[in-house]
C-alpha cells in the first residue's frame, strides 16, 4: 500500500471514530457511557505505556507508580492546598516525570534489561503501595477524599458522567496523536532501534541511553496525567487503588493484547478486554468466578497465537501477503 | 598519516581480563585486519574501539582526537562505524527503514540520497528489496543491509564485525569483494575475521590475536607465508 493512501486511510479511521465517539453519548445509556469511559481510559494509559513498552521496548510492569504518583500529587495538593485540579494535573505529570527520570537514570545507567528491567518497575511499585499503605492507614483510614465542589469545568467535577467522557476522549485523542507523530519522526525510529536492537543501534550512534529516558519521560508524564483524571473520576484514592499490581498488569494488558508498538493497539485492546470482561460478567457472572476463566483464556489465547497482538499479526500478514507478491 | 592507533589497552569483563596491552595502529585508505579464533578478544577489541566498552587502560586515538573516553554515539558522528557481529539488523523495519536509520546524524541526514544511490549500486539486491521487512532477508542480504546501514553513516573507518559469520562460500567471496570495493572508493576498512586466509589475502597489514594479547603483526603476505600462522591457523 502506498504511503499516501495509507496515511488517509489512518486518517479517515481517526475522524471517522472521532465522530462516532463524539456523538455516541446521546445515544447510550450513561452506564455504557461509564463503560466506554473506561476503555478510553485503559486506552489512554496502554497508550502511555506503549511509548517505552511497546516503541521502546522497555518493558514495565510497574507503571502503576506513576498512575498513583499522579492521583496522590493532584488530590493532596487540591486536599490540602486547595490547588485546582487541572494545574495539580499539570504538577502531577511533572512530579511523575520526575519520579521517572530518576528510576529510569538508575535501571539504564547500570543496564537493566528484560525482566529485570520489569522487575525493577514493579518493586518500585511496590515500594510505593507498601508505603501509602502505612501513611494512609496513619493519616487518612477512610481514604483520601477529595471535598465536593460545585459543578463545573474549572472544578474538573461533574454529578454526570458525560463531561468525563468527553475530557478522557481528548486525553485519548492527544495521546494517539502524540503516538501518531512520534513513530514518524526519527526519535520513533530511535525507540524502535533500540528495541530491536540496541547493540546495534548504538553502532549507528543512537544514543541508547538518552532516547530511553526520553521515552521514559513522556510515557511517565502521561500516565500520571491520567492518575489526575482517575481520582477526579472517581473523586477518592486509596493505595489500592493508586499502586495496586493489577493496575500494572491492566495497563500493559491493552497494548499487548492490541498490538504493542503500534498506534491503534493499545486502544483496540483496551476495547476488547472490557467487552470481554463485560460480556462474560453479564452471561457467566452467577457462576461465581467463570467469567474471570473465560476472560483468562481468551488471553491465554491471543498470546499463544498472535505474540505481537492483534495489529501485529494482521501486519505481520501484510507483510506475508505483499512479501510474496514481490516475489 | 595514522587514522585511528590504539595504545596498550587493557579491557576487563568484570575482573576477568580479556585484552592485554593491545596495541594497533590503522593508516589512511588501508584495509587492516585483526584474526583470531573464537573468544581470543576481536569482537571486544572492536567494541571498546567504538566506545560499547571502556578501556582500563591505554588510549585510543582518532585522528587528532582522543576517543576512549567518548560515548558511543560521539565516537561515530566523528566517522567511526562499527558493523556489529551477527547482521543486527532491525526486523521488523523495512529495508529502506534500516538504511535511512544509518543516516540520521546531520552530517550523514544532507548526503542520505547520494548515499542511499551509492548503497544500491553496491548491492542491487537491496534496492529489489526495499520496501520488504528486513526480517524476511536471508542471511547474506541481511549482512549486505547491515553494511550498507553501516555506509549510510558516512564512515571515515569502517570497523566490520566477521562479516563471512555463517555464511555460504560463494556470498563469502561476494562480501569480500564488496568491502574491497568499498576500500577502492576511499574508505578506510577494519576488518576482524575468522576467516584467516581469506582477510589477510585481502588486507594490508594483519594483527593475529590470541587470549587477548597480539601475538603477531605485520605485513599480509608476511603472515600468510609464516610458518607458525600456517600450521595453527591455515592448516597447511
Amino acid at each position: 500500500m502506498p504511503e499516501s493512501r495509507q496515511r488517509f486511510l489512518k486518517l479517515a479511521l481517526f475522524g471517522i471514530a472521532g465522530v462516532i465517539l463524539l456523538a455516541l453519548p446521546q445515544y447510550i445509556p450513561e452506564y455504557h457511557t461509564h463503560l466506554m469511559t473506561t476503555v478510553l481510559f485503559f486506552g489512554y494509559l496502554g497508550t502511555a505505556w506503549n511509548i517505552l513498552g511497546g516503541y521502546a521496548g522497555q518493558f514495565s510492569f510497574g507503571h502503576t507508580a506513576f498512575f498513583g504518583i499522579g492521583a496522590f500529587t493532584s488530590s493532596l495538593l487540591q486536599l490540602h492546598a486547595g490547588v485546582n485540579p487541572w494545574i495539580g494535573m499539570v504538577l502531577a505529570g511533572i512530579v511523575g516525570t520526575m519520579v521517572g527520570l530518576f528510576i529510569g537514570s538508575l535501571c539504564f545507567r547500570y543496564g537493566l534489561k528484560g525482566p529485570f528491567f520489569a522487575l525493577a518497575m514493579l518493586a518500585l511499585a511496590e515500594m510505593l503501595r507498601l508505603v501509602s499503605i502505612q501513611w494512609m492507614t496513619a493519616k487518612y483510614p477512610l481514604g483520601i477524599n477529595i471535598p465536593l465542589l460545585e459543578d463545573s469545568l474549572l472544578n474538573f467535577q461533574f454529578r454526570d458522567k458525560v463531561p468525563y467522557y468527553y475530557i478522557i476522549l481528548l486525553m485519548t485523542a492527544a495521546a494517539l496523536l502524540l503516538a501518531d507523530a512520534l513513530e514518524k519522526r526519527r526519535i520513533g525510529s530511535y525507540f524502535k532501534a533500540i528495541r530491536e536492537n540496541e547493540d546495534a543501534a548504538e553502532s549507528l550512534g543512537v544514543n541508547a541511553f538518552k532516547y530511553k529516558l526520553i521515552a521514559m519521560g513522556i510515557s511517565a508524564f502521561m500516565t500520571a496525567i491520567g492518575g489526575t483524571f482517575y481520582a477526579q473520576y472517581y473523586l477518592t484514592l486509596d493505595d489500592e487503588a493508586a499502586f495496586g499490581v493489577a493496575n500494572s498488569i491492566e495497563i500493559l494488558l491493552g497494548p499487548i493484547i492490541g498490538g504493542s508498538g503500534t498506534v491503534f493497539g493499545p486502544i483496540l485492546g483496551a476495547g476488547i478486554l472490557e467487552f470481554l470482561s463485560e460480556t462474560s460478567r453479564n452471561f457467566l457472572g452467577r457462576y461465581s468466578g467463570v467469567h474471570l476463566m473465560v476472560y483468562g483464556a481468551v488471553l491465554i489465547i491471543v498470546i499463544v497465537f498472535l505474540p505481537d497482538g492483534i495489529l501485529g499479526g494482521l501486519k505481520k500478514a501484510f507483510y506475508k501477503i505483499s512479501g510474496s507478491k514481490q516475489k | 598519516m595514522f587514522l585511528l592507533k590504539v595504545n596498550n589497552i587493557d579491557v576487563f569483563y568484570g575482573d576477568a581480563q580479556v585484552l592485554h596491552q593491545v596495541s594497533l595502529t590503522v593508516r589512511e585508505k588501508e584495509i587492516i585486519t585483526i584474526v583470531g579464533v573464537n573468544g581470543a578478544g576481536k569482537s571486544t577489541l572492536l567494541k571498546t574501539i567504538g566506545g560499547i566498552l571502556k578501556a582500563a587502560n591505554g588510549e585510543i586515538w582518532f585522528m587528532d582526537d582522543r576517543i576512549d573516553l567518548l560515548p558511543s554515539h560521539q565516537i561515530v558522528d566523528k566517522g567511526l562505524i562499527r558493523i556489529p557481529e551477527g547482521r543486527k539488523i532491525f526486523p521488523t523495519m523495512t529495508v529502506l527503514e534500516n538504511l535511512e536509520l544509518g543516516s540520521y546524524l546531520p552530517k550523514a541526514k544532507v548526503k542520505r540520497s547520494e548515499s542511499l544511490e551509492k548503497v544500491f549500486d553496491l548491492f542491487p539486491v537491496l534496492k529489489d528489496r526495499e520496501k520488504q521487512s528486513s526480517g524476511t532477508l536471508s542471511g547474506g542480504e541481511q549482512q549486505m543491509l547491515a553494511i550498507g546501514r553501516g555506509l549510510m553513516s558516512l564512515p571515515k573507518l569502517l570497523m566490520l564485525d566477521e562479516p563471512s559469520l555463517g555464511l555460504a562460500p560463494l556470498l563469502v567471496k561476494q562480501i569480500f569483494n564488496t568491502v574491497r570495493e568499498i576500500n577502492v572508493q576511499g574508505t578506510t576498512i577494519l576488518l576482524v575475521e575468522q576467516n584467516v586466509f581469506n582477510a589477510l589475502d585481502m588486507a594490508a597489514e594483519g594483527y593475529v590475536l590470541e587470549n587477548g594479547r597480539i601475538v603477531l603483526e605485520g605485513k599480509s603476505q608476511d603472515l600468510l607465508t609464516d610458518e607458525y600462522i600456517k600450521e595453527a591457523y591455515l592448516g597447511v
